[in-house]
């Protein structure tokens, strides 16, 4: 494995326009989970014309619903979940000024389009590896929708995130180049 | 006739969905130790390594293995010489869930109505639940909690008698091609094969109950799990990220159908096969 990349948020275009697909990182700062529900009641607050609980400008996206907490944790077990099912969502979101998604799993291509439009990166936490996760972060807040339960807007802080640039801002995809090499049939 | 309470159907679902929840099988252990020995791509390797290292500290620290903790699938043997006492078997099933996911912090993920309102139960209830009347006085439980990433990815294909062995292998393949990436493999395959269009469905949950390590019985579906398995680590697909570690097993099961038909159903499930047996 070539070195690790640090990254911390908030994470720039600029930032984000460096980050090639196969990229390993570590993540560290504030990232913010939403998840399905979360994304279906932000893209109807912007249709209504209103503001959303926090300012996106320059954040990374954790699609995530975790596990609850025990006591004296943070957080539960945290993996990604599918970022697929928040595609409809995304090129709305991104307009928002979001630079880095972590999710798991192919995107749609308007979301790569919207992608290089915005200068934005998705990156790919290992689907599953929930509880290895959870070790890298320190702190869980719900800022809004409370109701949604794993599913509510939360922010996360987090120390050496790991994850991989799967698509990067021109719309580079890892996931077909690393499946090439080992094709056989 | 032997007599059970409801209270211990109830404490044994409970204490399942905990274990089912962290700790990993064995066998889906040593299968991921083996992949990560023999794995070609350096990615692959290192997303493997987190895997394993993931299952480790699940286990360790009894944290869930994976954030979905899954919809709870129920697989009931029930003696016909059972008396259960106190209420209903349902009911004392899916209490359990509701205690083992609420103790165990694990993380409800069911809606009780699909489309419109998609209001959490809180509880992660109902379980989907299937009963089998068998001889003798026990009761046998088993519990598959499984996760949606990975479900959302499972098919059915209804293929006609003249599709054979080709036909199946096809539809097999077209169903993992599809799914590719998204539900985090390395997999597990469950195929059923026969029956009408639900119980093939059926089949294929049933059959990522057994050990990875066991194949079918029936020497021709044996050699299918392993053609299957070879055509499957040849994808590319690798754990997530490319390579050749792309599913650890396939485990076909098959029933009798009709004349005209041969359905093929397959239920992807991810890396973490989850599951856990009791006999009462």
């Amino acid at each position: 494995m070539a070195e690790k990349i640090r990254i911390t948020t908030p994470l720039t275009e600029e930032a984000s326009r460096k980050l090639k697909a196969g990229d390993s990182v570590l993540i560290s700062g504030v990232i913010y989970s939403a998840r399905d529900a979360a994304h279906k009641v932000m893209t109807e607050a912007l249709a209504r014309g209103e503001k959303l609980p926090i300012d996106w400008h320059n954040q990374i996206v954790y699609y995530l619903g975790p596990t609850p907490a025990k006591p004296g944790n943070p957080i539960g077990s945290c993996g990604p979940t599918t970022a697929g099912r928040m595609d409809a969502y995304t090129p709305t979101m991104l307009e928002q000024g979001i630079k880095g998604m972590i999710g798991k799993g192919s995107r749609e291509p308007e979301v790569i389009e919207s992608m290089k439009k915005n200068g934005a990166t998705y990156f790919a936490a290992v689907g599953g590896a929930a509880a290895f996760i959870s070790k890298s972060v320190k702190k869980y807040e719900v800022i809004a929708y409370p109701e949604l339960g794993p599913e509510a807007l939360a922010a996360l802080t987090v120390e050496d995130f790991p994850a991989i640039v799967v698509i990067d801002s021109e719309g580079n995809n890892f996931y077909e180049i690393g499946q090439k090499p080992y094709r056989r049939l | 006739m032997r007599t059970i309470q409801v209270e211990q159907i109830t404490e044994a679902v409970a204490q399942m969905c905990k274990e089912a929840a962290y700790y990993l099988p064995e066998d889906v252990y040593q299968a991921l130790k083996k992949g990560r020995e023999t794995e070609e791509s350096p990615v692959g390797r290192d997303v493997l390594d987190q895997i394993i290292k993931n299952a480790e500290i699940a286990k360790a620290e009894d944290r869930p293995i994976c954030q979905d903790t899954g919809m709870t699938i129920v697989f009931l043997e029930v003696g016909q010489d059972l008396h259960i006492e106190g209420g209903s078997l349902n009911d004392a099933i899916n209490a359990g869930v509701a205690k083992g996911y609420t103790e165990g912090y694990l993380r409800k993920s069911v809606v009780a109505e699909p489309l419109f309102d998609r209001k959490n139960t809180q509880n992660n209830t109902p379980a989907i639940i299937y009963t089998q009347m068998v001889p003798g006085d026990k009761l046998k439980i088993e519990i598959e909690p499984k996760g949606f990433g990975s479900e959302n990815k499972s098919d059915i294909k209804m293929l006609v008698p003249a599709d054979g062995v080709e036909g199946v292998k096809k539809a097999v393949m077209d169903i993992i091609l599809h799914a590719s990436c998204n539900p985090c493999p390395p997999m597990v395959v469950g195929v059923g094969i026969g029956g009408t269009m639900d119980k093939a469905a059926y089949y294929s949950k049933r059959a990522l109950l057994r050990p990875l390590t066991v194949r079918n019985e029936h020497p021709k579906y044996a050699q299918l799990e392993k053609d299957l398995l070879d055509m499957i680590n040849k994808t590319g697909i690798g754990p997530q990220l490319g390579g050749t570690t792309s599913a650890l097993a396939v485990n076909i099961e098959w029933g009798p159908t009709h004349i005209a038909g041969l359905p093929v159903a397959v239920t992807i499930c991810c890396h973490a096969t989850r599951h856990s047996k009791r006999v009462l």
